[in-house]
């Protein structure tokens, strides 16, 4: 009852946001980066499988939906699809290959192959190399609703996200969920009970690309742009870290990190600006240069002491109380 | 003499260029088997520490005006002793859980260290000389050898195939192995397990510094020069597995000498080939070519 009520104000705070002051734009990307870290998080946090390489997903649907908008010229959901659908069938590919072997040799070859990716997308033409995909337009939805309004675009963004959240509560708490959670607890123990445990590996990932595209799709979509950075390395280490950060394994966690990284990313130079005021040190000013370096920090925290996250940290804290 | 339409020279020539590179990637997958041999731990912040070995031959001649030989043993103690104390600090809390995050881990280390000399240094290269000592070229007759590049060759080679030796044959060797195996073992026949561990880190990364040393007057001397190294040295990791020293020493050579005909043939391709090798070892043969899945 209390989580119903939970979710509730969350929805509530998600329709009000912009009437509230917060920018449109700013909370669509934060969104988005949700998305993708709740689709990263299916693997991780449900299945025990770290993709180092998602990054890719978001970048093959960016530049797919970007490229099908401005170039070819089809209406914003057609566009998305297209993304979904590329990332997708990258999915499966990267899939296939990463499932070969176990644990950390994983996450080796999802960072390999989504190198392979960006250095393919820096030199294929349609990505337009160091310059990136520009003004891509909005368009209209089904050729009625002009997107071009940020605020359209926003309530469209928020409904997409609802399904997107819905449907991975979906998966999380279906039988197949509890098959993911038995393989990421003891696999050997899941393939002397008969499962096929490539098979679900196989098809979690195909998801998990498939919604981390559909973030990618979208972001395109809102920002109006696609670059290279969207498919470099670090995008997936942020990507990693916000699912850290905010408890990997936890329905929540993904939206709290996503928020908490993005506001740290936009926002640093002006809480160093903020520190220097309140210490006196003028050093913090120039804490706006160094995003990389608090986050490697972050990082560094979370792992050591840090594991099960925010939204973790408050489950665990929560549940002695209630029994 | 041509070969395919190819100037035999211009072949050679790259042909020691992908043996340079390869070395780089024999020195670095060797220390990451080594270290994920005994602690558990994939280093990521290894391409950190092969820049780290590179910038502080640089900074060694800048501010000190200590010169390339010395720089090649005092680079990777000093960062020798800088990994003791980040395993000393920061990794040993983590061997006990799941080894993903001892990745996640370095990863953040990487980002620390790369973060903090970019902030001082911005991104662009440093220019470093080669060592007036192997200046020049030796002509063979049917080409032109680099002196410097032939001795990067050599050193490494020497460097693998001792570090080889030293694990493989003797007394020391066997007590890393036999620490490999099972650790607890290991201690119960009063050997300093932790001990080890700290040294077997140290000299990890001293092994990146030392191909970073190797580097510093061949390519550029950034703070992010460790970045694409770290990710094909994965790619050679997955292909060859980190079961066995001889096998890093061997992938890392052999992917470096494709890397350089692939220069040759087909230019655009070079960045990829390793990661497209990758996907034919793991479609081919899983386990990697040299690999004992644990």
């Amino acid at each position: 009852m209390r989580k119903k009520g939970l979710y509730g104000v969350l929805l509530l705070a998600l329709l009000a946001a912009p009437w509230l002051g917060v920018y449109p734009l700013f909370m669509m990307k934060v969104l988005c980066y949700a998305l993708f870290a709740a689709a990263f998080n299916l693997l991780i946090g449900y299945t025990g499988l770290l993709s180092f390489g998602h990054a890719a997903f978001l970048g093959m649907a960016g530049y797919t939906t970007g490229y099908v908008l401005q170039t070819v010229g089809l209406s914003p959901e057609l566009g998305v699809a297209a993304g979904v659908l590329a990332s997708l069938a990258l999915g499966l590919v990267i899939g296939v290959l990463a499932i070969r072997r176990q644990g950390i040799y994983f996450a080796m070859i999802t960072l390999a192959l989504a190198q392979l990716l960006y250095f393919v997308f820096l030199q294929a033409p349609f990505t337009q190399g160091e310059d990136g995909l520009q003004g891509i337009p909005r368009g209209k939805l089904f050729g009625l609703l002009d997107l071009s309004h940020d605020l359209a675009l926003y309530y469209v963004i928020v409904v997409v996200m609802v399904l997107a959240f819905l449907f991975i509560v979906r998966v999380v708490n279906s039988p197949f969920g509890q098959i993911l959670v038995a393989l990421k607890e003891n696999e050997p123990r899941a393939i002397s009970l008969g499962y096929n445990t490539d098979r679900f590996k196989l098809l979690v990932f195909v998801l998990s690309a498939g919604l981390a595209g559909l973030a990618g799709s979208l972001k395109a979509l809102v920002l109006g742009f696609e670059t290279l950075g969207d498919a470099y390395w670090t995008t997936s280490g942020l990507v990693i870290l916000m699912t850290l950060v905010g408890g990997m394994g936890t329905l929540l966690g993904p939206l709290v990190g996503a928020i908490l990284v993005i506001t740290l990313e936009d926002r640093l130079g002006d809480i160093g600006q903020f520190l220097t005021s309140v210490t006196g040190i003028a050093w913090f000013s120039s804490l706006g240069e160094s995003v990389t370096i608090v986050i490697g920090l972050i990082f560094i925290l979370c792992v050591l002491a840090f594991r099960r996250g925010i939204v973790g940290e408050i489950t665990a804290r929560l549940k002695p109380a209630r029994a | 003499m041509e070969i395919f339409g190819i100037p035999l020279p211009a072949m050679l020539s790259q042909l020691l260029l992908g043996l340079v590179n390869g070395s780089f990637y024999a020195i670095l997958s060797l220390g990451l088997a080594v270290i994920f041999g005994l602690l558990n731990v994939v280093n990521f912040s290894h391409g950190a520490m092969f820049m780290l070995g590179a910038m502080a031959t640089w900074m060694g001649f800048a501010y000190f005006g200590i010169g390339y030989w010395p720089m090649l043993i005092l680079s990777p103690f000093v960062v020798g002793v800088f990994g003791i104390v980040l395993e000393r600090t920061l990794l040993r809390w983590i061997y006990k859980i799941d080894q993903l995050y001892g990745l996640l881990l370095t990863f953040g280390l990487t980002l620390v260290i790369e973060g903090v000399f970019r902030s001082i240094y911005g991104s662009s290269g440093q220019p470093y000389d080669v060592p007036e000592l192997l200046a020049g070229a030796t002509n063979l007759g049917f080409m032109y050898l680099p002196n410097y590049r032939a001795w990067v060759v050599l050193a490494s080679l020497v460097v693998c195939f001792g570090t080889w030796y030293v694990i493989e044959k003797t007394k020391l060797g066997a007590y890393l192995r036999a620490g490999t195996e099972n650790p607890r073992l290991v201690g119960a026949f009063g050997i300093n397990v932790p001990l080890m561990v700290m040294l077997t880190y140290g000299f990890g990364v001293a092994l990146a510094a030392f191909a970073g040393v190797l580097a510093a007057p061949v390519i550029q001397i950034s703070p992010l020069m460790g970045q694409p190294m770290i990710i094909t040295v994965f790619a050679v990791v997955v292909i060859g597995g980190m079961g066995s020293i001889m096998g890093s020493i061997l992938t890392g050579l052999m992917l470096g000498v494709i890397e350089g005909l692939t220069r040759v043939f087909y230019p655009e391709a070079s960045a990829t080939v390793v990661f497209l090798i990758m996907v034919l070892v793991l479609l081919v043969r899983p386990a990697g070519l040299f690999g004992k899945e644990r």
